[in-house]
Order: structure tokens, then sequence, then C-alpha cells
């Protein structure tokens, strides 16, 4: 396991010297945050949003923007630019599989995921007083499920992508639609109809709705969860398929 | 016995035929040489003894072991530096060795290593940042670091300078004082010449020729050529009529004199007789090159692209 443990500290110190990477998906939620905390007008509760405060609704976006970030963004490239380089086939000459530099990837992903979230929730307690998730258990399980089908879609992003260019054009044009629909431009609750049952079927948006959930003290409903999961198989299985190490 | 044996390997590329029935094998301690133009085959038929490719047909025996069924165990034995291969930009020298020391049971000692390559001042260098002689070096390290019995070399020194070059050269002679035997793929003919024991010619997919550089430069052309301006006029029968001498003829000021071995001791024993100095005295000997010319009637594409 020593390589593996090697690979992922590799994957976090490389990834630490991307400063666009660290400050986009690690500091920018939490500066979002503190921004919109700040707007007097989003700290009072709002009966269009069942009487949460805007505030509230935009620690768990921030979250999904974590997420986001890394599985469509950085991820992909990082994976994308490894084969285009031939790291992978190189890799495959020596006795570790080349498929533990994945796993390291998502490992580190992981890591620094719930760095960037601790951030936010902590920033969103503190300074503005939302309150940490009710539910530990379910916002955890939420999180990793989330996680789960964002990172198999990035995975797919991976296979998909010829080189790191590439995977940078379609991780943005995934980016932007899916975190609409997760709720950052407009939240989903005062989304139209129709948007909102789209968003409803986005890989972000029931992630989001998932973690507001969990938030509360709920558990997420079994309409999000079955969202993540049908994204976690499809994608998971395509890019599984179609990953190509050289 | 051999450390690598190669036979009857075919691989064909959808309609293209890469490799074709190529076999050879490789004696342990040696370099062995895979020499031959661009496109011709060679990367094939090295990533399919590294078990990077599977063959469509022939076996591939090395260190004992099947490359398609004892892949694992084999990558501990075999390191390779590839083509075109990379590391991350932001890497640096020392991280990339410790990360690659981790993937080998009993790894060697690459603070060593990197000195032995001359890589010791860019410890600290990312890999992005380093020349390309200096990422050829880094390369070459990575492939020795899981002390391999064998060491397959890509292309080593295509893009490099000359200097680096040469620094390369006595790199892999480094390595084969070791008791690592080295197979060593390359289109210039001037590093097959230098640094190969014995080498394969592969033009096409097809070993053409398979022997010692100089058994194939003495098989193909046995004649010397030997040009110099004599210092006082020369009769040219006097060279003529020797029996070593095949042919004398004449360029401006320059006499040129072919013939066998031991031409040259006979034209400069005339020369010497008759008080004749010869002047820009130049021999000339059969290379690798006259005989890949010879052996395929088409000279070897010495530019630097490199194939896929």
């Amino acid at each position: 396991m020593t390589a593996l443990r090697k690979l992922t500290l590799t994957e976090l110190r490389l990834f630490l010297r991307e400063p666009m990477s660290v400050f986009f998906a690690v500091l920018f939620p939490s500066v979002l945050v503190a921004i919109l905390g700040n707007v007097k007008a989003f700290r009072k509760p709002d009966p269009a949003l069942g009487g949460h405060r805007v505030i509230d609704l935009y620690v768990a976006i921030a979250a999904i923007f974590v997420l986001a970030m890394l599985a469509l963004q950085a991820a992909p490239v990082v994976l994308a630019t490894y084969r285009e380089r031939g790291i992978l086939r190189r890799m495959s000459t020596t006795p570790v599989n080349p498929v533990r530099v994945v796993a390291a990837q998502l490992i580190a992903n992981m890591l620094i995921a719930l760095v960037a979230v601790g951030l936010v929730l902590a920033v969103g307690r503190i300074a503005f007083d939302v309150s940490l998730p009710r539910n530990a258990v379910a916002y955890a399980v939420a999180f990793l499920l989330t996680s789960a089908a964002v990172f198999a879609l990035g995975l797919f992003v991976a296979a998909v992508a010829p080189n790191g260019k590439a995977a940078t054009a379609i991780g943005s044009l995934l980016f932007f639609p899916l975190m609409f629909f997760a709720g950052l431009w407009i939240p989903r609750e005062v989304m139209p109809p129709v948007l909102r049952t789209i968003a409803d079927l986005t890989p972000l948006g029931a992630g989001e709705e998932a973690l507001r959930a969990a938030t509360t003290g709920d558990w997420p409903g079994l309409g999000p969860v079955a969202v993540l999961v049908g994204y976690l198989v499809a994608f998971g299985l395509a890019a599984a398929r179609m990953f190509r190490w050289q | 016995m051999p450390v690598i044996e190669v036979s009857n390997l075919n691989k064909r590329y959808g309609e293209r035929v890469a490799v074709d029935d190529v076999s050879f094998t490789v004696e342990e301690g040696e370099i062995f040489g895979i020499l031959g133009p661009n496109g011709a085959g060679k990367t094939t038929t090295v990533e399919c003894i590294a078990g990077l490719r599977t063959p469509d047909s022939g076996g591939i025996r090395v260190l004992g072991l099947d490359p398609r069924t004892d892949g694992a165990k084999l990558r501990r034995l075999v390191g390779v530096q590839l083509q075109e291969s990379q590391l991350p930009e932001k890497l640096s020298v020392a991280e990339a060795l410790d990360l690659y020391a981790s993937f080998y049971p009993d790894p060697a000692d690459w603070r060593q290593l990197i000195a032995d390559l001359g890589l010791t001042a860019q410890l600290k260098t990312r890999f992005g940042k380093l020349s390309g002689g200096q990422k050829q070096r880094l390369s070459i390290a990575l492939a020795l670091i899981g002390r391999p019995r064998v060491a397959i070399l890509d292309e080593l020194t295509t893009g490099l300078d000359p200097q680096a070059r040469r620094d390369t050269w006595q790199l892999v002679e480094a390595i084969r004082d070791k008791g690592v035997t080295v197979v060593l793929v390359t289109h210039f003919m001037e590093e097959a010449e230098r640094l190969c024991d014995r080498l394969a010619l592969i033009d096409a997919g097809r070993v053409v020729a398979l022997d010692t550089p100089a058994g194939l430069t003495a098989k193909v052309a046995d004649e010397q050529r030997i040009w110099f301006r004599p210092s006082a006029p020369l009769d040219d029968r006097l060279l003529g009529d020797l029996p070593e001498v095949t042919s004398v003829t004449r360029s401006g000021p320059r006499v040129l004199v072919t013939g066998r071995e031991d031409v040259l001791l006979a034209v400069v024993t005339v020369l010497a007789r008759e008080q004749i100095r010869p002047l820009d005295l130049r021999v000339e000997q059969a290379t690798l090159d006259d005989a890949f010319v010879a052996l395929t009637g088409r000279s070897i594409d010495t530019d630097e692209e490199t194939t896929v």
C-alpha cells in the first residue's frame, strides 16, 4: 500500500501547486458564502424559500460547488493530461497498475473536498449562524453519494476526452449548466416548475436536495437518491468501459 | 540461456503490418540494438517484449517469462524507458524518484543512482524545467530504479544535442557494465555502431540482418576508399597495377583509390617508393549506413521525427 499512499501524497502535492485550482475549489466557495452573507436581505427568513434565509441555501450550494469544481474541472483534466503525456502508460511498465493513479486522484480529491466543505460549513456557522447539519450521518451519506455520482461523471469526461484541453472544455461545458440546476444563480425553490423538475433530475440538483435534507435533520428522499445512484452506475460503468490508458 | 527470445513475432494494426515474422535473441550482459528507419516496427517490437502490446502471433520469452501471462513478475525485472513519455510538469526530480522507488519491492538507492547520472543538482527542479538531456537522464534513472535485469531504452537520444547524446552513450555503457542487459532502439547509425554489441537491422517490419556492427559492414562492403592529393605528378598505372587495388579514378587534383583490406598499405608503400606524399589523405570504410543501403536498397531515414 505504500505505492498508493505515495501516489495520493503526490496528487495532493501537485494539486496544491495549481493556484487556480486551490482558489476555485477550496477558497472560493467560502468566499462566496462570506460575500452573500454580508448582504443584509439574505440574512432574513424568506417565505418564498420556505422560511429559510438565502444564506442557509447557499451553504449547501457552496458545498456542491466544491464537488463540481473538483470532479468536473480538476480531476478530468489531470487524468486526461496524464494519458496524453504518457504518464499512465509509463506506469504500466512498472509493477504498479495505473488504476492506482486514478484511485489516488479520487482519494486526494475527496480529502480536498472534506477540507473545503468543512471550511464552508465553518464560515456559515461562525459568521452567519447557519446551523451545522442536524443529521450528521445523513449528511455524510448524502455527501458521499453526491461525490460518487459527480466523480463518476468526471471520470467519464476523463475517459472520452482525447487530451487535457478537451477535458477542460467538456468539464466547463458540464460545470456551468449543472451548477445552474444546483441553484448557483437562482435557488431551486424559486425556479419555475419545469426548471425545477429538470433540476431534480440533474446530479448536482439532486445532490443539493440530498445535502439540504440532511442539513435540516431529515434523510435524503428516495427521488434524489435514485437520481444520484443512476448517474453513479451509468457513468461509472461507461467510464470503466471506455477509459484508455494510452 | 538467452535473456530475451523472440520467435516469429507478428503484429498488425488493421491492414498495416507493423511487425512481420521477427525473430532474434538477446544474450545476458550485452547491448542489443534494434536499428531501422522510422516506422519500421522497432517500437512495436519492444513494446511487445515489455508486455505493453499483445502480439498477433509468435513467442516471446523474457528471463524465461511470457509477457502475456507473467506480466506482473516481468515488470519487476524489466526497466523500460519509453519514447515520448513524460512526468507531471510540477513534480520535482526527487519526488519522481521517491514515488517510482515505492513501486518496487527492492528499489535501488535513488540518491546514488541520480549521482551517477549527474542530476544531483536538479533534485529540487520540477520536471517541466529540466532540459531535454536532463529529462532523458531522469527517464533512465526511473527505468533503473527497480534494479532491473533488463533495460529497454527506446529512442534514448532523439532530440538531444550532440554533446548530450555522447554523454548519454556513456551512461548506457555504464548500465551494461553493471551487468544489466540493454535493448536499445534507435534510428541513429552512429549510435548503434558505437554502442551495440550486436544488432538487428529492421526494415518494414522484417529483420533484414542480425550481426555485430563490424560483421554487418564487413558482410556488405569489404571495400575501402582512399582519397588523397599527390604532392608530385603520379602515374595512375603505378597504383592500378597493384593486386590489392580495384580502381583508380581522378576527381580534379584528388585521386580516389578503391580496394580490399590491405589496399592502404600497398598504396602508401608505392607512394613512399616514388617519394610522393599523399596530402589530405582520407580513408573511408563502409558504415552501417552503407550496410543498410546494400541490404534494403535505400538509405535509412535519419530525420528527427519519432514514430508513435
